[in-house]
């Protein structure tokens, strides 16, 4: 009995003290980049929370949210399009308690535009994060026509074309047939003809891709080596590509670049809801904003964060976007359900065929 | 009967008890959630219904099924070769070499796996790539004038397949060519047997039951396989694991997913017995 | 007659050791010929060259006057019987059998008259479908046989193929293997170990000692006339002495032994007096209360230790009765000795010439 009475003090001293060691902690699933060990250090230093990164995707964020029904993870960064649709069937996220929200540092058109289009019911479910645009990074010595998403089936460049196989091709290939899918978000059978269209010229294209790339440092990679000359990409793996081979840089496509925002979420089943608030804010800072801007090229949604930004971040942004490619620049609307299945099979398709 | 009554008794069911509740909790809850999944698709109103439309759409969908087939053939394939190349393999470890460097050589086939997959495939890659080691030697050496991507073809990722599971396959093989008797192969020798002969005569059905077994290991890994063929493959290399994958991730249709699930392991599993009836081995023996 | 096998000189060194020492013997067309000596002198590295799975250092070997230099095992014109037999487990008996036939491309219908009718030679007609781990010690021992001689070949060489047998069924088949051998008049060489073997189904022996032959001869001859202390020890039992000679006279030396006494012996001339010689008297060669009134005979009175009861093979265990040396002698069960029990004083004696007599190295 005595022995008992020992043990179980034992085990609960034991258990106490693991508790009051335990460090207040932010679960964040975030992409690779989004979350630098110089802020996290900071963040940490004034807060006392430690912050455990995950990286992720846009479908791998979804998936795993679902898989619990939105627990496991604190705060989340899907893009801003695929966050209603998602919401209305899986209930994934809580709604964003704007109060808590230091609105005062983000640019208000972009926190407008992200409320509506997180929309479900009355509530908003997301804060803008980071925003950037998907286009051509091209090696100008290789192939100084490059201008527009048809290059990537362009025989000129045989064996030397990469792209993801992912829905922004068959969106940016959409445009560059004069088709404008995002109108076409709202009639599922029109989409999913134009899609197959976009599917026959990605397979007669097919000889001339090199790689469906899946890792972003993989395609910086082979364009250093230039072994790709033209790629689809995100904007700021060209700047930074720019800043070692000034023949490589970012291209706005002709069609319009596809303009996406991510965002911050709250998964329904979150534990430091007060963390996920303190991390937006510390964030959108404008000198911790600038900080993560200068260092991955990527803008932020911050107002006053371009005080801070290195000379060259501001000299990418003009050399590559125009007024007019800027006023040109697609921005994603929410995508509605069951359109990922239609591109799925398209992009099986493509992979598929010979 | 007494004596197999008898053995139930309270340590025995201490035991036991974890075992049983591991395998049904982690193993046989999850696979009749993704069962049931697997019978439910999701109406035009948004509802889900039972239905059997998952599985029809692998037989009407011909990317499905002829991606199913494609990996089925090179995961054959891939066993075959993985058998061929392991065999000359196994033999000189365990026959040729004196028995001080056999442990040390099949400690040198064991070391590439101490690092995980992504590694060796990311490994195969600097090799291989355009501006990788081995084009960079070629071109050094004149034997290129310009590079050769050798990545992103069926032949480079059966070549990475068959190294990521060779191992499986030397193992068995090394364990049952152990137990060949060296006179045997001597006797076929002498009594005027040439290598071809003494290979499928002697070694080739004495060493059945680790073919089979390392067969088998071997196949179901390569089917299952999903990092290897994506990045080593290539544009054509479309594994059924990744539509699988595409399904759950990309498309959200958990429900396809779980069906296509259900469909690799019977299909694989029905492939798998053709061999055993082929070879006319039986499962319990080829796994002791 | 002509020569089904001859070696030539044949060495082989593996780095320092020297397993087989410039070894030449003939064995004459349809011979039983044995290479007897203890594990490791280097008899079975001999037959595997013969076979072919070594080459030799040095030397030649001749099959039926064609040098076998070079060529391998299964372009030999010799089988060998394994120790183990190493019967094909995989296999039938008569896929065990057919094994060679089918080697040399030969017709189904031949092959299947050829594996029926060796079976039946060797005694297991039927035994066709049979597993290999359904038969008796003594049938796996016969489908081996079969399994090489079906291939008619030139020489059959033996590794001690009777060693895994119990001791019944070894008597046995060693009877057996020399009548069959008889019977189809291959050529046999045998390597073993054990004496009675090779003394029973040979035509000739050959002792080998640490890579080399000591002496070949007829088993009658190996018996009664070893050229050897090493065949005289190796070759049956013997009673060993160490002396010096005494005195030498014609073919007969006396000798003295170092526990002091004194025998005469047979001699060869080489053995002047001063010599230190071993000598060695076989206990069947022991005559126990002999007649008196012999001619070059020695006589012993010894105290008998024990009896060893073997039936036929039983021994006395004495010493002489002012030394300390054990002697073992025949004790023929003819119920003449019945009386001699542990104890008992008795004269024993031997002729002269019974006892063989070396230079002590």
């Amino acid at each position: 009995m005595k022995k008992l009475a020992i043990v179980c003090c034992a085990v609960s001293l034991v258990f106490a003290f693991s508790l009051s060691c335990q460090a207040e902690t932010l679960e964040l699933l975030t992409w690779e980049g989004y979350a630098p060990k110089e802020l996290m250090d900071k963040f940490e230093k004034e807060t006392g929370i430690t912050v455990k990164p995950t990286y992720s995707n846009n479908e791998e964020i979804i998936a795993k949210l679902r898989a619990t029904r939105g627990a496991g993870f604190d705060l989340a960064q899907p893009s801003q399009d695929r966050i209603s649709s998602v919401q209305v069937k899986y209930k994934l996220y809580q709604p964003i308690d704007y109060s808590k929200v230091d609105a005062a540092q983000i640019v208000p058109s972009m926190l407008e535009a992200v409320k509506k289009n997180t929309m479900v019911g009355d509530k908003s479910y997301a804060v803008p994060h980071v925003y950037g645009t998907s286009g051509l990074i091209v090696n100008r010595k290789y192939a100084p026509e490059a201008s527009d998403y048809k290059d990537l089936l362009n025989p000129a460049y045989k064996g030397r074309i990469s792209y993801r196989l992912k829905r922004p091709t068959l969106i940016g290939i959409a445009y560059s047939m004069k088709q404008d899918p995002f109108v076409l978000y709202a009639n599922p059978k029109g989409y999913e003809k134009l899609m197959e269209r976009v599917g026959e010229k990605l397979i007669e294209g097919k000889g001339l891709v090199k790689n469906y790339w899946t890792n972003g440092d993989a395609l910086l990679q082979s364009m250093r080596s230039e072994e790709v000359f033209v790629a689809m990409a995100w904007d700021n793996g060209g700047w930074k590509m720019h800043a070692e081979n000034p023949d490589i840089d970012f291209v706005a496509p002709k069609s319009g670049a596809l303009g996406w925002i991510d965002t911050f979420t709250i998964p329904a089943k979150a534990k430091n809801v007060e963390a996920a608030y303190k991390w937006i804010n510390f964030m959108m800072k404008p000198e911790n904003a600038a900080v993560f801007t200068n260092k991955e090229k990527y803008a932020t949604a911050s107002a006053g964060a371009i005080d801070y930004y290195d000379a060259d971040v501001k000299a990418n942004f003009q050399r590559s976007f125009s007024k007019a490619d800027i006023d040109n620049i697609k921005w994603y609307p929410p995508v509605p359900a069951k359109l990922e299945s239609i591109e799925g099979l398209i992009l099986d398709k493509v992979k598929a065929a010979n | 009967m007494n004596a197999a009554r008898a053995r139930i008794t309270l340590p025995f069911l201490i035991f036991v008890t974890p075992v049983l509740m591991w395998l049904f909790l982690l193993i046989v809850l999850p696979h009749i959630d993704l069962l049931l999944m697997s019978f439910r698709i999701e109406d035009d109103a948004g509802a889900t219904v039972w239905s059997l439309v998952n599985y029809l759409n692998f037989f009407d969908e011909p990317v499905y099924w002829r991606t199913f087939t494609r990996t089925a053939v090179y995961a054959i394939l891939t066993t075959m070769i993985t058998f061929a190349v392991s065999l000359p393999v196994a033999f000189y470890i365990t026959k040729v070499v004196s028995p001080r460097f056999s442990g040390f050589l099949s400690l040198l086939l064991l070391m590439p796996f101490w690092v995980s997959e992504l590694v060796r495939v990311y490994g195969w890659m600097i090799l291989l790539r355009e501006s990788g080691v081995i084009n960079h030697f070629l071109l050094k050496a004149g034997l290129l004038q310009r590079p050769v991507e050798m990545l992103y073809n069926d032949v480079t990722m059966v070549m990475g397949l068959v190294y990521t599971s060779m191992l499986f396959m030397v193992v068995p093989l090394i364990s049952v060519l152990e137990s060949l008797d060296d006179s045997l192969i001597e006797a076929a020798y002498d009594l005027g047997g040439n290598v071809f002969s003494i290979v499928t005569r002697i070694i080739i059905p004495h060493a059945m039951p680790g073919i089979v077994s390392g067969g088998i290991v071997v196949f179901m890994l390569t089917l299952g396989n999903y990092l290897t063929p994506n990045l080593i493959g290539g544009k054509n290399s479309l594994w059924f694991t990744e539509q699988i994958y595409n399904q759950f991730i990309a498309s959200f249709n958990w429900n396809q997913g779980a069906a296509f699930g259900f469909l690799l392991l019977i299909l694989s599993s029905s492939i798998i017995w053709i061999g055993l009836k082929l070879t006319r081995q039986k499962l319990s023996q080829v796994v002791q | 007659m002509a020569l089904d096998l001859s070696v030539e000189n044949v060495t082989k060194t593996f780095g320092d050791f020297t397993a087989v020492n410039e070894v030449s013997f003939a064995v004459e067309q349809g011979r039983f010929f044995s290479i007897l000596g203890p594990s490791g002198c280097g008899k079975t590295t001999l037959l595997r060259m013969i076979a072919g799975f070594i080459e030799p250092t040095a030397g030649r070997i001749l099959i039926r006057g064609n040098d076998m230099a070079n060529l391998p095992p299964n372009r030999r014109p010799v089988n060998l019987i394994f120790q183990h037999l190493a019967l094909f487990p995989m296999m039938n008996v008569a896929q065990n059998i057919a094994f060679g036939l089918q080697r040399r491309k030969e017709k189904k219908p031949e092959i299947d008259r050829k594996v029926a009718d060796i079976l039946e030679r060797v005694g297991l007609p039927g035994f066709g479908n049979k597993k290999i781990d359904q038969l008796s010690g003594g049938q796996k021992q016969r489908v081996a046989i079969a399994r090489c001689l079906v291939l008619d070949p030139a020489v059959l060489l033996l590794d001690e193929p009777l060693g895994a047998l119990d001791l019944k069924l070894r008597e046995q088949m060693k009877v057996e293997l020399k009548k069959l051998q008889a019977q189809v008049g291959t050529t046999f060489i045998y390597i073993t170990h054990d004496q009675s073997e090779a003394l029973v189904m040979s035509d000739h022996v050959a002792v080998m000692n640490n890579g080399r032959f000591e002496q070949v001869d007829t088993p009658r001859k190996l018996y009664a006339h070893p050229k050897t202390p090493f065949v005289a020890r190796f070759v049956g039992d013997n009673n060993a002495w160490k002396g010096i000679v005494a005195d030498h006279r014609e073919d007969l030396c006396t000798i003295e032994t170092t526990d002091g006494q004194i025998f005469t012996a047979g001699a060869a001339p080489d053995l002047p007096s001063g010599t230190p010689v071993a000598f060695f008297i076989r206990p069947e060669a022991i005559i126990i209360a002999p007649d008196a009134g012999l001619d070059d005979f020695n006589r012993l009175p010894v105290v008998i230790k024990s009896i060893l009861f073997d039936g036929a093979n039983s021994r006395l265990l004495a010493t002489p009765v002012d030394g300390e040396k054990e002697l073992m002698i025949a004790l023929p069960q003819n119920r003449q000795y019945d009386h001699l029990n542990a104890g008992d004083r008795v004269d024993i004696g031997w002729s002269a010439r019974s006892a063989s007599c070396f230079k002590a190295s």
